[in-house]
């Protein structure tokens, strides 16, 4: 029988105050197969490792079982652990008898305690049938897709590119350069929004390794980390049918960029009728040089050039009941940038800010935000506008200063709209072919909020840019550049390794029925062109034992959770204790 | 009654005049409110110090100077000295109530009183120190 060692972790108080961890070392040193069982006040501190290294060694173990925390926080140390001692990590598994047992039991020590007890039994049995396993190693093709040409994409692209893989850049209109190269003039130094994204696009049109198509989309991506194939779609010129492309990724960087709450959705504000009330986007074109107006400040409705100017902020932010409730996070700062911008163009014009908050996080962004209102002698009305309309040629404005608790009104000529921040148009449909994850509102969704906030859930697939969430160029520059190291750390690995304990098929037992092949839900099965077995795609494989369920022979088998380990678990399970 | 804000008003003479003698820029202000939080006199007041502030930035002088506040105003420096932003309200104070005493005009006239009452008159400036609660 297999030598086992059962290590028991005290967590401090989180095990031991609620479980008797002596009784539990007591109740598994005579148990089948357990040479050893003793515990320790942190099993994951360098001497609670030590330990298990040491026993392994002294006591010639062939199976260890550590009871602590979720195999989540702590498989990868203990099997790192047992590795270094010589024994097959894969002979190491965790019996969670802290966020399973101590922490739902504290009300109830004795039975916490006798819960841990055959939790670790079952583990035991488990470790008893346990194969020794290799990593598996999977190809890789250093190559990157970026969707999407605004400043994330271009920035993502740069950086994979200068550190030596090809790159394609994706864009599905007819430019590159984004939301950026619609702006005027950036905050907090007015520089030039063209002249920071000339930078950008010099330096990917001068890297051979950076292949751009315009007027593409991805049609479909299939594979995974390392492999990805794509199909793309290349819209015809002048009507014609588009044309598809195929081909092979190991990164995906989405930088798919945002859209705007159309005006539409404001019937409080006019809902579009009204000419002089405008988005902020259509303001910033006014604004910049290149601009419809050459940059001059002129109401829509008449040329004339708007001596009276209000500004409201969180138009369809922070508004759970009729728009979205988040914070757009970049208006408060482009809407000083522009009432600046607008002071200064004219000189003898008044412009009101309507705001519920400032929000004014980054280097030099408060000051930016009071130089509006003292250099630029910008007047900032504390409350939100509850009414926009046109009466005689003026846009009047309703709104409260809730500082004085006074309501108050505005006879001004342009009116512009912060509206927030949206999912770009079709986030949602390319999510789900990218099988990625999106929020509520059609961001995509990091893997961790803190902890892992470039990557997506699908290994090899990162995000950057306002796509995730609403953020600033400062930001999203950072998060593509982040994200573009996450891809170059994975290509820097000459082949990627994967964990062994995934789904097998057992071609002795095997029908060829082909029912695990829609029970995959990472189309990670397919038929043998002429054996007509089953085949396991070992990379696509997560382990999650749909096809066992499926599968009417027992010919689907998961390694290291055979149908062996699991009777055997469930048998000491349901013994006497 | 809704206010009517327009540029003509927000930059009246009267804020202009306010500015220029206390040597405040009202727009300075970002109204957080510690001037009153820290005012000993704010529990007299009918508005507080920072609505003092906030009105002229509106350009509501009229409701500034009807207010018992800027008498209340005890020139005791609290406000400035927490100013995060460096704004002196005592001065501010001072400026409206100089205006106001300027437009009322003095309604003693020294050379109509008696040479043995002015002979007992303490030092000019002493008389400043405490003419804002006079007039």
């Amino acid at each position: 029988m297999k030598r086992i060692g059962v290590f028991i972790c005290h967590c401090g108080i989180n095990i031991a105050g609620t479980v008797d961890v002596k009784r539990v070392a007591e109740a598994l040193k005579d148990y089948p197969g357990v040479v050893l069982a003793t515990d320790y006040m942190y099993m994951c501190s360098d001497p609670g490792q030590s330990l298990i290294r040491q026993s392994i060694k002294e006591q010639n173990l062939e199976g260890v079982v550590v009871a602590a925390c979720s195999p989540a926080m702590h498989e990868v140390t203990f099997r790192k652990a047992s590795a270094q001692a010589g024994l097959n990590p894969y002979q190491t598994e965790i019996a969670n008898i802290r966020e399973q047992v101590s922490w739902v039991h504290q009300d109830d020590k004795e039975a916490a305690t006798r819960k841990a007890i055959e939790h670790i039994k079952t583990i035991v049995e488990k470790v008893k049938y346990n194969e020794s396993l290799i990593p598996l190693s999977l190809s890789l093709v250093k190559k990157a897709l970026v969707i999407g040409g605004g400043i994330a994409g271009l920035q993502a692209a740069i950086d994979i590119a200068t550190a030596g893989y090809p790159v394609v850049l994706v864009e599905r209109s007819d430019r590159l350069g984004g939301h950026v190269g619609q702006l005027s003039g950036v905050y907090v130094n007015f520089n030039a929004a063209r002249d920071l994204l000339q930078s950008k696009l010099q330096a990917v049109q001068a890297n051979p390794r950076i292949q751009v198509f315009l007027e593409t989309e991805v049609e479909e991506l299939g594979g995974y980390v390392g492999n990805f194939t794509a199909k793309l779609k290349h819209r015809g010129s002048d009507g014609s049918e588009p044309t598809f492309s195929e081909h092979t990724f190991g990164a995906v960087i989405v930088a798919t960029g945002h859209s705007l709450r159309p005006l539409s959705k404001f019937g409080e504000y006019g809902g579009g009728r009204y000419p002089d009330i405008i988005d902020a986007l259509t303001f910033e074109r006014m604004l910049a040089p290149d601009g419809p107006t050459g940059g001059e400040i002129r109401r829509p409705s008449d040329g004339q050039v708007p001596r009276q100017v209000v500004f409201v902020q969180c138009a369809g932010s922070r508004d759970p009941e009729h728009h979205m409730p988040y914070c757009s996070k970049i208006c408060c700062m482009y809407t000083a940038k522009q009432a600046a911008l607008y002071r200064q163009r004219v000189p003898d014009g008044q412009a009101y800010v309507f705001y519920i908050d400032i929000r004014s996080q980054g280097r030099d962004y408060e000051e930016f935000v009071q130089s509006a209102m003292t250099q630029h002698d910008v007047l900032y009305v504390r409350g939100k506008v509850a009414r926009l309309y046109e009466e005689d040629g003026k846009v009047i404005a309703w709104g409260a200063d809730t500082l004085t608790g006074k309501p108050v009104e505005v006879q001004a000529d342009l009116a512009v709209l912060a509206t927030a921040v949206m999912p770009a148009e079709g986030a949602v449909e390319l999510a789900q072919k990218l099988r990625i994850a999106t929020d509520e509102h059609g961001f995509f969704s990091e893997a961790h909020p803190k902890l892992r906030p470039v990557e997506s859930l699908t290994a090899g697939i990162f995000l950057a840019g306002t796509a995730q969430a609403p953020k600033d160029i400062p930001e999203t520059v950072a998060q593509a550049s982040a994200a573009a190291a996450k891809v170059l750390s994975l290509f820097s690995q000459r082949e990627l390794v994967a964990e062994p304990t995934i789904a097998y098929v057992d071609e002795e037992l095997c029908s060829g029925c082909g029912l695990c092949i829609p029970a995959c839900p990472y189309q990670a099965r397919t038929m043998h062109p002429w054996k007509h077995k089953a085949i396991v795609n070992e990379a696509l494989c997560q382990g999650c034992g749909a096809c066992v369920v499926a599968c009417p022979n027992k010919a689907c088998k998961l390694r290291n959770l055979t149908p062996s380990h699991v009777l055997a678990m469930m048998d000491a399970y349901l013994a006497e204790v | 009654m809704r206010i009517q804000l327009s540029a003509t008003k927000v930059h009246n003479d009267f804020i202009r005049k306010v500015e220029d003698m206390s040597g405040q820029d009202l727009l300075k202000c970002y109204q957080c409110g510690e001037c009153s939080a820290g005012c000993p006199a704010a529990f007299a007041m009918d508005i507080l110090p920072n609505q003092v502030i906030r009105l002229l930035q509106l350009g509501e002088h009229e409701a500034v100077l009807k207010s018992k506040t800027i008498w209340l105003c005890a020139a005791c420096q609290q406000c400035y000295t927490r100013c995060p932003k460096g704004v002196d309200l005592s001065r501010i104070m001072e400026a409206v109530r100089d205006l106001l005493m300027l437009e009322h005009g003095d309604r003693i006239v020294i050379e109509k009183l008696p040479a043995e009452t002015l002979a007992e008159f303490p030092q000019q400036a002493f008389i400043s120190g405490f003419r804002k609660y006079t007039a």
